[in-house]
């Protein structure tokens, strides 16, 4: 077991425990915590296998994101009438299939990966990390060479979605 | 088994060494980053400042430490318990985690990661989650609208400091702190001087991001008590001060490795400097001197006592600076760059934090609508043509090879800094002008 594992394992445990806090707890305050925690230790992830930068933007952009929520939460919520209303509703059965659908999916494709039959189809080969390039570089320079238009597209999407946003929120003079 | 474990932490014993250094020695940094703040007001209001625990105040920070440490604890009844206990924590873990990436030599350094200054702003600013946990926590009004404002003051300042970051990143070319370091080494010229308008936006928006005077309202005495640490007191509420004194040192750091050229001294290249690196060792020996001097006027034996162990410590630090300089060859001979390194950064830091002190007794408070406007209609915008600015001036100094124009690099910075400049002023001039028309109040 080395550090690269235990890490792993930590931070997995972390994510998945704290995802579930998320929605059994009955306060927006703490569920939006454990949402940060639960970010932040998919950051941990993403560090470990060396993508550095998906690392500090998953942290800035989710993490520092989550700011406004509970902004919204604090001012919008109210937290005494929201603890008193029911928490889950009556659809478990459905949830209840679906899970298991999905449970079972994730379990083969576990099985038939160490099994052997469709190896080559679900085992990648790992690149070594020492042989990794620094990867923020490598994303800027794919960003403004290969996909330069759809960059360009998000960009225009996102500045419409401003320019929309502050003409909603302005008042008529 | 011991061998295991020593093969285990042997690629991780010298980075565990720093990390210990830095959490040990913080909070007594913090402390008389505090005691100096007294003092400098103290200065510029004509009066003496804390004189009476040591002498001029010098056990000042260990006293009320002790005092905070032996104070009640009082948590709010209708407080909620869990968020109230973590939200300090969560603020001086996130400034202690920053403090990872940041170079204090070419040595000292806990993690040098690639995307070294990214992770000091983003971790660095989760420290905000503390105060506006803790402000919600506390289950007070002044509380929350200290939180929010908090909460508020970070979002509009955040993106004016990242694109004055910006500026120098294009500079540099990495996001790697020691890389940006050795760039300005290798190009003879701290980027200060190649992007001041750049420098000078940081600066603003780092005294906003760290709530200091004169945009400390999240905590403004004359409107919320206290803003979002109303409800705190003894440890807790020192760690909220722990939590922003690190934070300054933050912002401190990563301006003096973007534009204050780091660990570097001044004319690092230049040969006929190099009397320089005698600079160090003689300020200790000042300071030393200084301290003799005045022991024999201490009122109190424990006070003379006291400054001799002050004075001490300066000759000790003075010989650490001095041997390197005077043995260029064997162990002595390798530590020069990272002792006098470790110097030149502290000292870059102490100057940006003066300047912190200064404009904080020279400012009146701002308003809140003023701070806003300050920050959206003057600062963002300024920071995006800044942006453009240097990245034309560093395109048309490239060589013609590398697609540029290869221009004098003083000629480009010196156009795009005056048109900027410009853009700046007319900004400036085009806030100060009132409302036309006569306000009502259907316009607010």
């Amino acid at each position: 077991m080395n550090l690269d594992s235990i890490s792993f394992y930590f931070f997995a445990a972390l994510a998945v425990i704290s995802a579930i806090l998320v929605v059994t707890r009955r306060n927006a305050v703490h569920s939006a915590i454990f949402l940060v925690t639960a970010l932040l230790a998919t950051a941990g992830i993403f560090l470990q296998l060396h993508a550095e930068f998906l690392f500090i933007v998953q942290v800035i952009l989710y993490v520092g994101g989550i700011m406004v929520l509970f902004i919204f939460v604090i001012m919008l919520v109210n937290l005494d009438v929201a603890a008193r209303q029911m928490q889950f509703n009556r659809m478990w059965l459905v949830a209840l299939s679906l899970t298991v659908a999905l449970g079972a999916q994730v379990y083969m494709v576990f099985h038939y990966a160490h099994s052997g039959v469709m190896e080559a189809l679900f085992r990648l080969p790992a690149a070594p990390a020492a042989a990794l390039e620094p990867n923020a570089e490598a994303v800027g320079i794919s960003l403004f060479t290969e996909y330069m238009l759809p960059f360009e597209v998000a960009s225009v999407l996102l500045l419409v979605a401003m320019i929309g946003a502050v003409v909603m929120a302005k008042r008529k003079v | 088994m011991l061998e295991t474990i020593y093969t285990f932490f042997k690629p991780h014993l010298l980075p565990l060494l720093y990390a210990l250094v830095i959490v040990a020695v913080l909070p007594l940094l913090a402390g008389y980053v505090v005691l100096l703040e007294r003092k400098v007001m103290a200065d510029m209001q004509a009066r003496l400042g804390p004189m009476r625990v040591g002498p001029h105040g010098l056990l000042q920070p260990i006293a009320d430490a002790v005092k905070l440490l032996m104070k009640e604890d009082i948590i709010p009844e209708s407080a909620d318990k869990w968020i109230f206990w973590l939200a300090p924590l969560l603020s001086v873990t996130a400034g202690m985690v920053a403090m990872a990436a940041l170079p204090f030599g070419p040595v000292f350094q806990i993690a040098n990661l690639n995307v070294g200054l990214l992770f000091i702003l983003g971790v660095g600013s989760m420290g905000i989650y503390g105060i506006v946990l803790g402000g919600w926590a506390s289950n007070s009004h002044y509380s929350l609208l200290g939180a929010l404002r908090s909460a508020a003051q970070l979002v509009s300042y955040e993106t004016a400091a990242g694109m004055a970051v910006v500026s120098g990143v294009i500079l540099g070319g990495t996001l790697n702190t020691s890389a940006l370091v050795n760039v300005q080494a290798d190009q003879h010229v701290w980027f200060i001087f190649v992007a001041p308008i750049g420098f000078f936006l940081y600066l603003v928006a780092s005294i906003a991001e760290t709530n200091r005077a004169p945009f400390d309202l999240p905590e403004a005495e004359s409107e919320l008590v206290a803003g979002y640490m109303t409800e705190y007191s003894g440890f807790r509420w020192a760690l909220y001060f722990l939590a922003e004194y690190t934070n300054m040192i933050v912002v401190a750091s990563i301006a003096t490795t973007l534009f204050l050229g780091g660990w570097l001294r001044p004319f690092a290249g230049t040969k006929a400097f190099n009397f320089l690196d005698y600079v160090p060792m003689l300020l200790m020996l000042l300071v030393a001197g200084y301290s003799l001097y005045r022991a024999p006027k201490q009122p109190v034996p424990i006070q003379k006592m006291v400054m001799v162990a002050v004075a001490g410590l300066c000759f000790g630090l003075a010989a650490i600076l001095a041997a390197p300089v005077f043995i260029k060859t064997g162990i002595i001979g390798a530590m020069m760059p990272g002792v006098h390194g470790a110097f030149w950064f502290l000292f870059k830091v102490g100057i940006y934090l003066y300047v912190f002190l200064w404009l904080r007794f020279t400012f009146p408070r701002y308003r809140f609508d003023q701070l806003m406007k300050l920050g959206w209609h003057f600062l963002i915008p300024v920071s995006i043509v800044n942006v453009f600015g240097v990245a034309i001036a560093s395109y048309l100094h490239r060589t013609e090879e590398n697609g540029g124009h290869g221009w004098n690099l003083w000629a480009a910075i010196l156009l795009t800094t005056a048109i900027t400049f410009v853009i700046a002023a007319w900004l400036a001039k085009k806030g100060d002008r009132p409302p036309a028309g006569p306000v009502t109040a259907e316009k607010f």
